[in-house]
């Protein structure tokens, strides 16, 4: 197991490398213009301004050279300077980091709960009402145009009814729970403070509900699937022949067996959601990765974009990773030397 | 737009979903086609009948300036649908050649493309995507190169592994013994064998560019206004609370595209791969 966790890892390095080839080939060779982009019209027509910005930023230097700088010091653990704010950006990573995580996280499990329950009573009642239900949801689910949704529940949830808070982490006026780990939810516990808590889960609701819904759509879909699949083998029959109880059958027998895929897409899914989901981020105001993202790019603000595509491909190794593990605790039969 | 790398496991053998996708798309399709018949134009403006709510004479209503959502929401097929097919069939080609060329080779050039193909993968695609609008400036054509940049991989694995097996068929090393060129073998050999499996993977990506599409021109990266594009103006009408015509009608017309996609691209994969026919 340890010597395929390291194989794993040192796999992992040339993709790695690779991506901070493409984000810096990118940001490097496309025709736009950092400079006129990050002084403005007015500094950008003075020259001494211009070369103080180029060598500041090492740009006047050979574009091989820039990358090998830049290399070295990641290897640090110095993902660089921000541009716009003059920021380290693992520092800023750091600060936009913990909103995403506990978005990502909460919406992960509702979708997990509803997904897993919905697949698993689709599939033992097959042609059902619940099936149909099932089967609706996880079309739906996937289908919905998450923006569009996201603004339609603002407007109805929290606009025309009044039942959610407006997009934000936290009631305008309330100050943030003192950071330790950056979660509201977490802080606001670890400090005892029961009314940030309620008041941060609150304005989790809709995002949650948002994100959740594409979610329940893939796992509902791929839970009845494989479902489906494992209540056709054998096994199964042999579990009810020798007289044991529907529930244990179901979940000791059945889904233990389909559990592979569902933890696949899950896994899948979660990465994706880590990564920021800048649409999302934007309409909730969530202080997120993905609105860091976007505003990066936005600003071409190079060193930021390569950090945050740097972190989003260490993510999808570490959740691909962690999900071939689970995969040998789920079925023993799985086991890598 | 970010639900792309996730299977989509069918249902499968629902002829009903599948003339539910054609009809919804066939709607779409046809009044794009013909939104100039509409009773108002793209951008007649009627600022003493703004933000009028649905009525019979405004169906989906009308926005800031008074011009009809409904007519603008047909126009809006044409940008949002024709970018989404080009990058698709662009990206299906593109990646579709690098799969064949990798398979059929094998070696070195394999080992290079298939490198390529898995960093580009490895890739956040929106973050990247963003990076290069922002870097070329924002426009429908700039927002489809930039898809296109991030969208061939799927393809280019596919067309490996096919051609991975295809390569190993007697009729190919026939088309070998009688002097075919390596060129001749892979279009007329190779192509028309893996064809079928990469029109399914293009029908059920469709959904996914039709959402990236519009997701890019929310953020103002893909079309700008006054272009009627559906995600464009799904985000002109963001603010607007109390008008939420404005931007739910636009959004409605992506979902039932993808919809339709989905109904669809599940169809044709019923038809065309046996193996997913036997499922349930």
């Amino acid at each position: 197991m340890l010597r395929y966790l390291l194989r794993r890892l040192i796999i992992s390095v040339p993709t790695l490398i690779g991506i901070t080839l493409i984000t810096f080939l990118i940001s490097h060779l496309l025709p736009a213009d950092l400079v006129l982009i990050n002084l403005g019209d007015r500094a950008a027509q003075n020259r001494e301004l211009v070369r103080g910005f180029r060598e500041r930023w090492g740009l006047d230097r050979p574009l091989g050279i820039q990358y090998v700088v830049y290399l070295g010091s990641l290897v640090r653990g110095n993902l660089g300077t921000s541009i716009s704010t003059h920021r380290p950006v693992l520092t800023e990573l750091a600060l936009s980091l913990p909103a995403t995580i506990e978005l990502a996280t909460l919406s992960t499990i509702v979708a997990f709960i509803i997904g897993i329950g919905l697949g698993i009573l689709a599939a033992i009642r097959r042609d059902s009402w619940i099936d149909w239900l099932a089967r609706t949801v996880s079309i739906v689910g996937v289908a919905v145009p998450t923006f569009w949704f996201a603004i339609l529940l603002v407007s109805i949830v929290y606009f025309h009814l009044g039942w959610a808070p407006p997009p934000g982490r936290l009631t305008v006026g309330l100050a943030p729970p003192e950071r330790i780990t950056g979660m509201y939810l977490v802080d606001s516990l670890l400090h005892g403070r029961v009314d940030l808590f309620l008041d941060a889960l609150h304005h989790f609701v809709l995002p949650v509900i948002v994100l959740a819904t594409v979610g329940v759509g893939y796992v509902t879909r791929i839970t009845r699937a494989s479902m489906l699949q494992a209540l056709q083998q054998d096994y199964i029959r042999t579990a009810q022949a020798k007289g044991l109880g529907q529930l244990v059958i179901v979940l000791r027998h059945a889904l233990r067996n389909a559990l592979i895929p569902i933890l696949t897409v899950g896994g899948t899914l979660y990465a994706q959601l880590l990564s920021g989901t800048v649409l999302t981020e934007t309409i909730f105001s969530w202080p997120g990765l993905g609105r860091y993202a976007f505003s990066s790019a936005a600003s071409l603000d190079f060193p930021a974009v390569m950090g945050v595509a740097l972190f989003v491909g260490v993510f999808y190794l570490m959740i691909n990773l962690l999900v071939d593990m689970l995969y040998a605790l789920v079925n023993p039969r799985i086991r890598y030397g | 737009m970010e639900r792309r790398a996730l299977l989509r496991p069918g249902h499968g053998g629902r002829n009903a979903g599948t003339i539910i996708g054609i009809l919804v798309l066939g709607v779409w399709f046809v009044g794009a086609i013909a939104a100039p018949l509409a009773p108002y134009g793209l951008d007649e403006q009627h600022l003493e009948e703004a933000f009028h709510p649905p009525s019979i004479r405004h169906p989906f209503g009308t926005d800031d300036l008074g011009r009809d959502v409904f007519t603008r929401v047909l126009f809006g097929g044409r940008y949002t649908l024709s970018l989404a097919l080009t990058v698709v069939v662009l990206a299906g080609v593109l990646g579709m050649l690098t799969g064949m060329v990798a398979g059929y080779f094998g070696g070195w050039a394999d080992e290079l493309l298939m490198r390529a193909t898995e960093i580009v993968m490895a890739f956040p695609s929106i973050i990247l995507a963003m990076a290069i609008v922002v870097a070329l400036g924002s426009g429908l054509a700039n927002a489809g190169l930039a898809m296109l940049l991030v969208w061939w991989p799927p393809y280019a694995r596919l067309a490996r592994g096919e051609t991975l097996v295809v390569r190993r068929m007697e009729y190919v090393e026939a088309s070998l013994a009688i002097g075919q060129t390596d060129a001749g073998i892979l279009l007329r050999a190779i192509l028309p064998n893996i064809l079928s499996n990469m029109v399914v993977l293009a029908t059920i990506d469709l959904g996914s560019a039709v959402v990236t599409a519009a997701g890019l021109s929310f953020l103002g990266l893909g079309a700008t206004p006054p272009t009627p594009e559906w995600g464009a103006m799904v985000s002109a009408g963001r603010e607007l609370l109390t008008q939420w015509w404005v931007a739910a009608f636009p959004g409605l017309a992506i979902f039932l595209t993808v919809l339709g996609f989905n109904f669809l691209g599940d169809g044709i994969r019923d038809l065309l791969d046996p193996r997913g026919r036997r499922r349930s």
